[in-house]
């Protein structure tokens, strides 16, 4: 059973997230263990692995950039692997903001070799918040761009043809906001703001 | 389905509670004296072993064989724990997993000591029902990690009970408050007990309580707010008397206790007056509760990190939370409320009683395992990632943080050598990407795999965290589909074996028993009141009539020969006619003392 066929639903990316939540509680209360303890062991366990799905089914769908990683999988045959981050698609660079990169890469190197010396230089501080600031909005494009057009693609798309092409898409914008989210750590990391950064790290 | 307890295994008290059957509330089981807190304090005498309130009059006389916040060195290492040792007058060992106390000759593990308050708890809970009880669920702070979460379950379990859930505090308060109805939409428990700190953000709706971000500190509370107080009062003696107390353990223990009572006071009032008798002289102190907060503001501080880390993982801010919820008895100090409003921007609630809630919403969730109560559920999270050790001492994490459980992950293993059988894994929990500075968790070694090519077997291991927030781990030989035998080896915490032998011995050691446990009690007690009022005459004599004082020494004569017969009321008789005796010449102290203050205070004036 996949994700989707957990909540009933048919392989479509516009989901209702408060329809969603209610089908979560509803299932919850149906499966989890809590409801099962005075039941058999074999009972019990069924409970616990039903509930296990459901919440990694939940985690899944709820989120929609999550529902489309989701759906790459399914799609390709590896929905059982989870967890592990960027495994999917291998992070690529925008190509219009390849040029970009270059200088970006040698704000990072200066700001390492500061850091080593001692403190990081205001100027090279305001270069790091500028350009992270530009990637976030990229990122942040990329991410409705994902949504919107790239989903609906996917919901209004007839035959095989022009599935495989939305998937092709998905792949592309997933593989550049990969890029992006990995470069604008290493922003953060020569700001010194790990733990900020760490935190949007995990949150897809 | 036999009657399960909800207990609440705190750092400075516990507490036991059921749900009512006929009205459907939680209530707290009182002792036979009406008390509802027990002090989580045992201590070890010669003539048995002495838990709460017993315990808590051992602190100053026996401070070496009298535990307190042992919570604190469950399913801890030595490293964990070595920099904050100096402050216990106990003796704490490494040993192999996790920590002991050196207690005489004797060594426990922290989870021993915890049992003998559990049991406690459970024989309190028996006397009540008039029945065995046999299972329980047993509140942790959500901010537990899973070598803590089994260390307080082996304490169950050594008690002679059956825990069937492990559940966290936080949410455990927010059952107790949801089941009163009294807060829908998206909540914040802020809870800040005697010895840590958890922060836990539920969306409770219908019946359901959501928990979608927790953080905290499992080193940080009420504790540590009496250590810096007791170090400030201890350098005010060095200074103004010429003595340092740092290498007593009686005077330290005296410290702590009084920098507690006056922390206690001044969260209702603005100032208090210190008065600890020591042998060679009585310290006198003002303390204000503006001294108070700048000694605990950074210790306050270090909880608003954790909210904030929370409130970024729900995907929320400050304006989003509907409610507050103080827990813990440290969330009476006005200036933890004052910095949570300021967060929030919100009044925070305490309607229910901050020592209790958290008992009460375990007994909610122990109704609810029993099948009393279908109307409510709980969706807790895991607090860290989850993970192994991959090359180069990298964490590959296999669950991340506030994910919803129960949960699992799964994940391929193979071999690197031609024939190999065994194969190593490293498990670690934490939100660090090197091995170094996760928390490792346990090594499982998966065996007898068929001697094959390397690479050739495929063994799907699968890591369940169950709704206890507690790891499962279980593997399978992929192309045979047959179970592969795994041997677990937990870095922190106690063996299967540890467990099962400390259950049997925990039959045979002889406990006091209660008639002379009571003895020891009054006794205490007598020595006590013998001891002050010695020290009352020596310093303050002089300050009442000559028959006042005969008539003391006469009381006190027979208080002494009461003391060493067998007659508990007697001594209980005596020590009450020594206190009555006495009443006047302490007021005529605490008069002469306050005139002190307010003469030299009147001198600094001038």
């Amino acid at each position: 059973m996949n994700y989707f066929e957990v909540f009933g639903l048919a392989r479509r990316l516009e989901i209702d997230g408060a329809e969603l939540q209610r089908r979560f509680y509803e299932l919850s209360r149906r499966h989890h263990p809590d409801f099962h303890h005075g039941a058999s062991p074999d009972a019990q366990a069924e409970a616990l692995e039903a509930s296990a799905r459901l919440n990694a089914a939940y985690r899944a769908l709820r989120d929609p950039i999550a529902r489309i990683e989701y759906l790459v999988r399914l799609e390709e045959g590896r929905e059982t692997r989870e967890g592990a981050e960027g495994a999917d698609v291998k992070p690529q660079a925008p190509p219009e903001l390849l040029a970009e990169m270059f200088e970006i890469q040698e704000s990072l190197a200066e700001a390492q070799a500061e850091a080593r010396s001692g403190t990081l230089d205001e100027a090279t501080r305001e270069t790091l918040l500028t350009q992270r600031e530009r990637l976030r909005e990229r990122r942040s494009d990329e991410e409705t761009r994902l949504v919107n057009p790239l989903s609906r693609a996917w919901d209004a798309a007839a035959g095989a043809a022009e599935r495989a092409a939305a998937l092709r898409a998905f792949k592309e914008a997933l593989a550049t906001r990969a890029y992006l989210r990995t470069v604008i750590a290493d922003l953060g990391e020569a700001l010194d703001e790990e733990q900020g950064e760490h935190v949007a790290h995990h949150r897809h | 389905m036999s009657r399960i307890i909800g207990i609440d295994l705190g750092t400075t008290n516990s507490l036991v509670a059921y749900v009512d059957d006929t009205t459907g509330l939680p209530r707290v089981i009182p002792d036979a004296e009406g008390r509802r807190l027990l002090p989580s304090i045992v201590s070890f005498t010669p003539a048995g072993i002495l838990v709460g309130e017993a315990a808590r009059r051992q602190l100053v006389r026996q401070p070496t064989s009298t535990v307190y916040s042992v919570k604190r060195f469950m399913g801890r290492g030595y490293e964990d724990v070595k920099d904050e040792l100096c402050y216990f007058p106990f003796r704490v060992c490494e040993g192999e997993g996790t920590v002991r106390l050196q207690i005489g000759d004797r060594e426990v593990t922290p989870p021993e000591v915890s049992a003998i308050i559990l049991k406690t708890l459970r024989e309190r809970a028996e006397a009540h029902f008039g029945e065995s009880i046999e299972k329980t669920v047993i509140t942790v702070p959500a901010y537990f990690n899973d070598g803590q979460r089994q260390a307080t379950r082996d304490a169950g379990r050594i008690a002679g009970l059956d825990v069937v859930r492990i559940v966290n505090e936080p949410t455990a308060a927010s059952l107790a408050y949801g089941l009163q109805k009294l807060h829908e939409g998206v909540v914040a428990v802020y809870d800040l007990g005697g010895g840590t700190f958890d922060i836990s953000i539920l969306r409770i709706r219908d019946g359901i309580f959501e928990v979608l971000a927790t953080n905290g500190n499992t080193h940080l509370g009420g504790d540590d707010f009496d250590r810096a107080v007791a170090l400030w009062l201890l350098d005010d003696i060095r200074e103004r008397h010429g003595v340092y107390l740092g290498q007593d353990a009686e005077g330290m223990q005296e410290l702590r206790l009084a920098a507690e009572a006056a922390k206690v006071r001044l969260s209702t009032e603005a100032r208090t007056r210190l008065t600890i008798p020591f042998d060679a002289f009585t310290y006198h102190r003002d303390v204000t509760r503006a001294d108070i907060e700048t000694l605990i503001a950074p210790l306050v501080l270090r909880t608003l990190g954790p909210c904030r880390a929370a409130l970024a993982d729900a995907g929320l801010t400050a304006a989003d939370i509907d409610h507050i919820v103080l827990v813990g008895g440290s969330t009476r100090v006005p200036l933890v409320r004052r910095r949570v409003e300021e967060l929030f921007g919100k009044t925070p609630h305490s309607q229910l009683n901050p020592d209790e809630v958290v008992a009460l919403g375990a007994a909610v969730q122990a109704q609810i395992l029993a099948g009393g109560i279908t109307n409510m559920l709980l969706l807790d999270v895991t607090p860290l990632s989850l993970g192994i050790e991959t090359l180069g001492g990298v964490v590959s994490v296999l669950i991340s943080r506030n994910t919803t459980i129960p949960t699992n992950a799964h994940e391929m293993f193979t071999t690197s050598v031609d024939g190999q059988t065994v194969v190593d894994m490293h498990v670690l929990q934490g939100e660090r990407e090197l091995v170094k500075d996760c928390r490792s968790l346990a090594r499982f070694e998966l065996r007898d795999v068929d001697p094959m090519p390397a690479g050739m077997p495929k063994i799907e291991v699968t890591f369940l965290i169950d709704a206890n927030g507690i790891l499962q781990v279980t593997a399978r030989e992929l192309r045979t589909g047959k179970a592969a035998s795994i041997e677990v080896r937990p870095t922190y915490g106690l063996t299967e074996a540890d467990v099962e032998r400390m259950v049997d011995e925990s039959f045979e050691y002889a406990e006091a028993d209660v008639e002379a446990r009571m003895l020891i009690e009054v006794r205490n007690e007598a020595d006590t009141v013998i001891t002050h009022v010695r020290r009352a005459l020596g310093q303050g004599g002089a300050l009442v009539a000559a028959d006042e004082c005969l008539r003391i020494e006469a009381a006190l004569g027979e208080l002494e020969r009461a003391r060493g017969g067998e007659d508990r009321e007697l001594i209980r008789d005596k020590t009450t006619e020594l206190n009555g005796v006495t009443e006047h010449l302490a007021e005529v102290m605490m008069d002469t003392a306050l005139r002190g203050a307010l003469e030299s205070r009147r001198a600094d004036d001038l």
